[in-house]
């Protein structure tokens, strides 16, 4: 009898931090987030023509994070955005904006994100790292906010970038007047993890 | 010609600023739709919608101005082709607004909206819907035709009582005729 009794708390005992986590008890944002949910997760973008803001949206972003709330100086990040089905708001520019002048996205099918380290900033927090698309890599700094649920967290952000810097719409695209050289890219990527081990 | 036997001048004006904007944007309206997407061709659409919404603004005044200047009284002619003057007349009223409105839609359907002079974002109309978008246009094409054919009609008629009954209906809607 007692010795079935302790099988039993054996095979409960590395379930309990996440049982009290589930019922909110133990550390608050005791959590490692590590897994992208690739289907839950949206990168959308804005340009302007001629004055016209135009929403697009990317077909899917994958990657690997490590980000712990608590911890924000140990997070890395490697974000990769397939560039190819991507969306830019009708047939006509889907259709251009994967050519040479553009995107050139048979060269250079994803465009990345890796994060060297994560600042906390005001209420959120703050990516900072290297954006490389088609061939050609920045310094970027991306402002986000973090909520987590459980062992679930949602990451929404937004930046500016300046597509003349990647070279993205060369030669007669190169008009800023036409099409604005500021492009400007949300994301909400959700991610999966464990709770963190305690220090 | 007594002064009374002529359309008030703004009437005038409104008439011949509005025939100009539409005299421009409509063959560019035919002329840009089959180009192959290039800066060109986003410079185009907008100086098309810019016309378009101008016209738009104009009718508001240009129907004020035909209720409070009442137009002189048409000239002795058979009575189906004053009748045809009078329907081509509303018609084209109709059409000054019912045209740009309807690009107006097809382009909140098509998920464009409409930016004023590059500078004054309209509000959307409908929302972004892949089928009204092209129900919408053509709507918007088949107006526009109407519209290019009832201009052909009412020039046509005017030449011809200008050159054949040599009388003066034209002449009292131009700002130097007498």
């Amino acid at each position: 009898m007692h010795a079935t009794h302790g099988r039993r708390l054996a095979r409960l005992t590395p379930a309990l931090p996440a049982l009290l986590l589930a019922l909110g008890l133990g550390q608050a944002q005791a959590i490692e987030v590590t897994q992208v949910q690739a289907d839950r997760s949206k990168v959308s973008f804005t340009f302007k023509q001629m004055g016209v803001p135009v929403t697009g949206a990317f077909a899917g972003a994958t990657g690997t994070l490590r980000f712990d709330p608590a911890h924000p100086e140990t997070a890395t990040a490697r974000i990769a955005i397939d560039l190819a089905g991507i969306d830019a708001g009708s047939q006509e520019a889907n259709d251009e904006v994967v050519g040479k002048q553009w995107l050139n996205v048979k060269a250079f099918p994803t465009a990345e994100f890796v994060a060297s380290r994560v600042e906390a900033r005001g209420n959120g927090y703050a990516a900072i790292g290297k954006l490389t698309i088609k061939g050609t890599t920045r310094d970027l700094t991306a402002p986000f906010s973090f909520k987590s649920e459980g062992t679930t967290g949602v990451f929404d952000g937004a930046f500016v970038f300046k597509r003349l810097d990647f070279g993205i719409g060369e030669g007669i695209w190169s008009d800023v007047d036409t099409v604005a050289n500021e492009i400007e890219i949300k994301f909400h990527v959700v991610a999966t993890g464990t709770p963190a081990a305690d220090q | 010609m007594t002064p009374t036997a002529c359309y008030a001048w703004p009437a005038m004006t409104l008439h011949w600023l509005i025939a100009a904007l539409i005299l421009v944007t409509l063959p560019l309206g035919w002329y840009m739709q089959d180009l192959p997407l290039s800066p060109t061709k986003l410079q185009l659409f907008s100086y098309h919608k810019w016309i378009g919404v101008t016209v738009l603004l104009l009718v508001l005044p240009r129907l004020w101005v035909r209720l409070s200047y009442r137009p002189p009284a048409l000239l002795p002619a058979p009575v189906w082709q004053q009748r045809i003057a009078l329907v081509t007349h509303g018609a084209l009223y109709v059409l000054m607004a019912a045209v740009p409105l309807s690009g107006w839609l097809m382009s909140s359907a098509k998920g464009f909206p409409v930016v004023y002079l590059g500078v004054l974002a309209l509000p959307d109309l409908v929302p972004k819907d892949r089928a009204l978008g092209e129900v919408l246009q053509v709507l918007h094409q088949t107006l526009a035709f109407s519209l290019a054919g009832l201009i052909v009609l009412h020039v046509a008629a005017a030449l011809k009582h200008q050159l054949i009954n040599r009388d003066a209906t034209l002449r009292r809607m131009l700002p130097f005729g007498r």
